[in-house]
């Protein structure tokens, strides 16, 4: 496959890594991988046993399965068990866990929750099933979010009566700054997300390196992409420089994509939000614009949302921020595993729980 | 959440189009590009194309990549 198979290739994987070691020289260095993406990535490609012993990588929240409350999940539950509504969400939503149960759990008592590849698709289970009201749950970074804006655009042009939007979706450089404020976080270098900055551009970022002095490159999902992007940040961290860098330029422009950005933000507009396990992150959150007001599932549909149940033991917020491994987390690999998680870390594709327990990591 | 793939472009229809990687073709929507025509490559994620690929730099990094094996070869590596 063009343009994908070249960035596969193990010696050119190999060049980078001696230069990676030979950057390190006898320093050690920590960097953050942002994005759960990035983290199984990291973990597929088998990198994280070639890395230099020295150079630590740690987890972030940029899992936007993970960073759901339990909160929105129980809105969707309640959702699930009106009789006149249709659940639609992305796959990786369905096991995750709310206070008390889930979509699965949910659709095994017979609630109608479909799970769907692509937002449009959903628009399309609306637009065959008029009796109903069909909802669709809008979580995701900016990587997603243009394409349920889009969606939500062709909702009005088609003029579906029948199709509402659970908006959850969150954006990134707010919860960089909360990151880069975070004193428990002791990080030397951010591998910052190839397809949210696709469509974001690296104009967002600056302050990272303005304001906190962080060395920060854009970086791309194969394992040569990953290779360069630790490379640069170990050069940076060597020479003691501060830079934003874009490794991913056949993907990412400076400028990203104004386009999807443009469909975005007509659509949405940011709010506060509280990200799972970390609390409140002010203008994090998007919500929906006014003019689609008739859209939104919160203000036109009504549910009967339990009480949020929030304490588990579970120390989802400390592994999500980087200060934690899944390993310290008492709950890991025995109350909580894949099978039957406590938290979304364990039930996401790109939760730092589930990469470290399938992959076998011990920390 | 954010796994996205670079696939060729063999059709345009309005805000819908055809990709194809390997051997599969599907239908995606082009709402979020500007301009797509066949032949481009497109970064596809969720059913949507979110950006082009920029062809010149893949190409330099390829070129690159091949650079880089034959010096390797040459110096018995």
């Amino acid at each position: 496959m063009r343009y994908l198979d070249e960035y596969r290739r193990p010696e050119p994987v190999r060049a980078c890594i001696r230069e990676i070691a030979e950057a390190l020289g006898d320093r050690s260095a920590t960097l953050m991988e942002v994005c759960g993406t990035h983290t199984v990535a990291i973990f597929r490609s088998g990198l994280r046993n070639v890395f230099p012993d020295r150079l630590e990588l740690l987890s972030g929240p940029g899992c936007p399965v993970c960073v759901t409350p339990n909160a929105y999940m129980d809105r969707a539950v309640a959702y699930c068990r009106r009789p006149d509504t249709i659940v639609a969400t992305f796959g990786d939503m369905f096991r995750v866990p709310g206070s008390s149960s889930s979509l699965e759990k949910e659709r095994a008592c017979g609630a109608d929750v479909r799970t769907v590849y692509s937002a449009m698709d959903s628009l399309e289970i609306a637009a065959q099933n008029p009796g109903k009201k069909v909802v669709f749950l809008g979580v995701g970074f900016e990587t997603t979010t243009p394409s349920v804006a889009a969606t939500v655009l062709a909702a009005v042009e088609r003029d579906i009566k029948n199709y509402y939007l659970y908006c959850g979706h969150k954006l990134v450089p707010p919860a960089l700054r909360a990151l880069a404020r975070d004193k428990d976080i002791a990080v030397q270098g951010l591998i910052l997300p190839g397809h949210v900055s696709t469509v974001i551009g690296s104009e967002p970022y600056g302050f990272l390196c303005s304001e906190f002095r962080m060395p920060s490159v854009i970086t791309g999902f194969e394992p040569l992409d990953i290779a360069q992007g630790v490379r640069l940040l170990v050069e940076q961290i060597a020479q003691g420089t501060a830079r934003l860098e874009i490794q991913y330029k056949r993907s990412v422009r400076p400028e990203g994509n104004p386009k999807a950005r443009r469909v975005m933000d007509r659509v949405f507009k940011p709010c506060d939000c509280v990200w799972r396990g970390i609390g409140n992150i002010p203008g994090s959150g998007l919500e929906i614009a006014p003019e689609f007001a008739g859209l939104d599932a919160r203000a036109n549909i009504e549910a009967e949302v339990e009480e949020e149940r929030v304490d588990t033991g579970c120390i989802c917020g400390e592994v999500l921020r980087g200060v934690k491994k899944p390993v310290d987390c008492p709950l890991f690999g025995s109350a909580c595993t894949p099978v039957e998680p406590v938290g979304a870390c364990m039930v996401s594709s790109e939760g730092t729980c589930a990469a470290y327990h399938k992959y076998g990591r011990e920390g | 959440m954010c796994l996205a793939i670079p696939m060729e472009l063999t059709a345009v229809k309005g805000e819908a189009g055809t990709v194809r990687m390997g051997g599969a073709e599907k239908e995606i929507r082009l709402d979020l590009v500007e301009d797509p025509k066949t032949g481009d490559y497109v970064i596809v994620h969720a059913g949507f194309a979110i950006q082009k690929l920029d062809k010149e730099q893949a190409e330099k990094d390829l070129a690159l990549i091949e650079r880089l094996l034959d010096s390797e070869v040459e110096g018995g590596a």
